[in-house]
């Protein structure tokens, strides 16, 4: 990832000495946040400068010039690029992504909604996951080489080249159409109550889980393997130490971050799943909500849809840094 | 590259490969029908004249399967090429020129990796039109800043050595020191990365014209015959999970065989065994 600059070399220098796991912290807050904008500028800018005039595309290739300007002015495309940008962007710091092209509803109101539907989607994906990926990743390390790790290797290879969306009409198929036990589609609506909304999501949940279990499984595998074959636990081992006390007292703060890692980065990859499960599933998302945007060229909409998910994303990332400089004594105590 | 040594299920994976790039090739001569020809009723269960059945419209779905393969693999395989292409240009000569250069293509690097690719994708994409060449383009310059980082890394692993050093006091260009220095030495693992950039290329153009967003219609692609045939599922048809399955049995051919490549690779240079 990004390197940190080193420390010894600012100005400030006391405060930060004697600081100098906050301080790495702050540095990695205040890179988040200028992240956060050049993604801002991509998102607005970079898209805006790309060919392609939404008028024409919006009304078609018979449009009169006429109307063409008429709806131009209308949607507020006429003016400079700057002029609009800061404007974006200060209806996004207070909350407010415009106005629709499609159907001139509140972008803010429509987000509201999905937001927590997604996020109540990908929340529960994420509970079921994350203590399955890492205990079966402890297994497969604990039998390393023999029948249960080659058979969760073969297992989770397998899996990870499935496409979310052939793993969600297979469930359907089998759980819906030919046993009816799970509904399809996954509808959720306001005043539905708890335990209905849960057997809505069991489908698109079970999806998930097996898209991200996979990843996160072989990635734990990996960091933990990665501990355990450093030279410190084999002197560990050579100097005749049990196998639980090497594993809790040698391996496991070791292994705790690049865990922590592996765990937010497959996170930020259960946004991009819900993305693809929310349209299988006909469930009303963010994600849905984006690609029915993008086919019809909405683009206040894919603008802002695309802004939250890089925001999450970028915040799942930094979380995840932070734990690891916080779990990691080298980077708490920088030299 | 040693053939005999592979293990079964690296045979198992090229054979797969093999099948699916014939398909591809010889796509007009093995397909029973054409590819957008309207042969039956929609929907026709498997069997008879129609081995996999027909699709919506009443197309032969076997024949739409074997031209999915052309289009599929032609899109994703290009697309990786040329992703390999712009991420290796730009990663050796970051290493090569080394500071600003190398700073500045990093950080541009680490602000496009900041984006999840699907996302970036589909706001690039509602903004281009939808043709098959700007699909490629997205695709290989998205893709190109993974290969980017793989690139860089292995090649500052390399440009360190003492053989390159050597070239370069023994006053060698820079195009000497990248094609015949560092090249040569990160293959094997260039080449592992590339199976991996290829499977990940066929999943995502899969996962974009699955949305709608991908291969235009009526061009067959395997993603979009998954897109095609959704509706089916309700009433038992499985026309759309026969693609879906085509998409995951490929992308873990390449996966067995990429696996195989990497174990080779590590224990060559004699490191860890964490495959």
């Amino acid at each position: 990832m990004i390197h940190a600059p080193k420390v010894s070399f600012r100005p400030g220098r006391k405060l930060t000495q004697r600081f100098p796991l906050l301080w790495t912290i702050v540095q990695r807050l205040l890179l988040s946040i200028v992240l956060l904008f050049a993604v801002s500028i991509v998102i607005f800018g970079g898209v805006e400068a790309l060919p392609g005039d939404f008028a024409t595309t919006y009304l078609g290739q018979s449009a009169t010039p006429q109307a063409i300007a008429n709806i131009r002015a209308e949607l507020g495309i006429d003016r400079p690029i700057t002029t609009r940008y800061f404007q974006w962007l200060g209806g996004v710091l207070t909350g407010d992504f415009g106005m629709s092209w499609a159907n001139r509803n509140s972008v803010t109101e429509q987000i509201a909604q999905r937001l927590g539907n997604s996020l109540f989607l990908a929340f529960f994906a994420a509970i079921i996951s994350v203590p399955l990926a890492v205990g079966l990743g402890m297994v497969a390390v604990l039998f390393r080489n023999r029948l249960p790790d080659r058979i969760i290797n073969v297992a989770s290879l397998a899996a990870i080249s499935l496409p979310e969306f052939f793993v969600g009409y297979l469930l359907i198929m089998w759980f819906s159409v030919q046993t009816g036990i799970a509904v399809f589609p996954a509808t959720v609506y306001e005043g539905m109550s708890f335990l209905d909304r849960l057997s809505a999501i069991a489908l698109p949940t079970a999806t998930l889980v097996l898209v991200v279990l996979a990843h996160m499984m072989r990635m734990t595998r990996a960091a933990i393997i990665n501990v355990m074959s450093s030279p410190y636990i084999e002197t560990a081992e050579l100097k005749g130490l049990g196998g639980l006390r090497i594993i809790a007292k040698h391996a496991a703060p070791n292994a705790l971050a690049p865990v922590i890692n592996v765990v937010a980065l497959n996170l930020a990859y259960l946004i991009v799943g819900v993305v693809v499960v929310e349209v299988v599933f006909v469930y009303p998302g963010m994600g849905q909500y984006m690609v029915d945007a993008v086919s019809v060229r909405d683009m206040p909409v894919v603008q802002a849809c695309g802004f939250i998910f890089a925001a999450i994303y970028i915040f799942l990332n930094m979380t995840a840094d932070i734990l690891a400089i916080i779990a990691n004594p080298r980077l708490r105590h920088p030299r | 590259m040693n053939l005999r040594q592979a293990p079964l299920s690296a045979w198992i994976g090229m054979a797969g490969v093999a099948l699916a790039l014939i398909c591809a090739v010889f796509a007009p001569w093995i397909a029973p029908y054409g590819e957008g020809e309207i042969v039956g009723d929609i929907w026709l269960p498997m069997g008879g004249d129609y081995w996999l059945g027909t699709d919506n419209l009443g197309r032969d779905l076997l024949s739409r399967m074997i031209y999915g393969a052309r289009t599929t693999i032609l899109v994703s395989l290009t697309a990786t090429v040329l992703s390999f292409a712009i991420g290796m240009f730009l990663s050796f000569m970051a290493v090569v020129r080394g500071g600003g250069v190398d700073q500045a293509l990093s950080r541009l690097n680490d602000l496009m990796m900041a984006v999840p690719t699907l996302i970036f994708a589909l706001v690039v994409l509602a903004v281009l039109p939808q043709e098959t060449w700007i699909l490629i383009l997205v695709m290989a310059v998205l893709d190109s800043t993974r290969v980017f980082r793989i690139g860089r890394a292995v090649a500052l692993d390399v440009a360190v050595m003492d053989f390159v050093e050597a070239a370069r006091l023994r006053g060698e260009g820079k195009l000497w020191i990248v094609f015949r220095e560092i090249l040569p030495n990160t293959l094997s693992t260039l080449l592992a990365e590339f199976g991996l950039r290829f499977a990940f290329a066929i999943l995502f153009l899969s996962t974009l014209s699955f949305l709608g967003l991908g291969i235009q219609p009526p061009t067959a692609d395997w993603g979009g015959m998954v897109k095609d045939n959704k509706e089916g599922i309700i009433f038992g048809v499985s026309a759309s999970l026969i693609p879906g399955a085509a998409i995951a049995l490929l992308a873990i051919c390449i996966n067995l065989v990429v696996d195989w490549l990497m174990k080779r690779t590590s224990s060559i240079k004699g490191g860890r065994d964490d495959a």
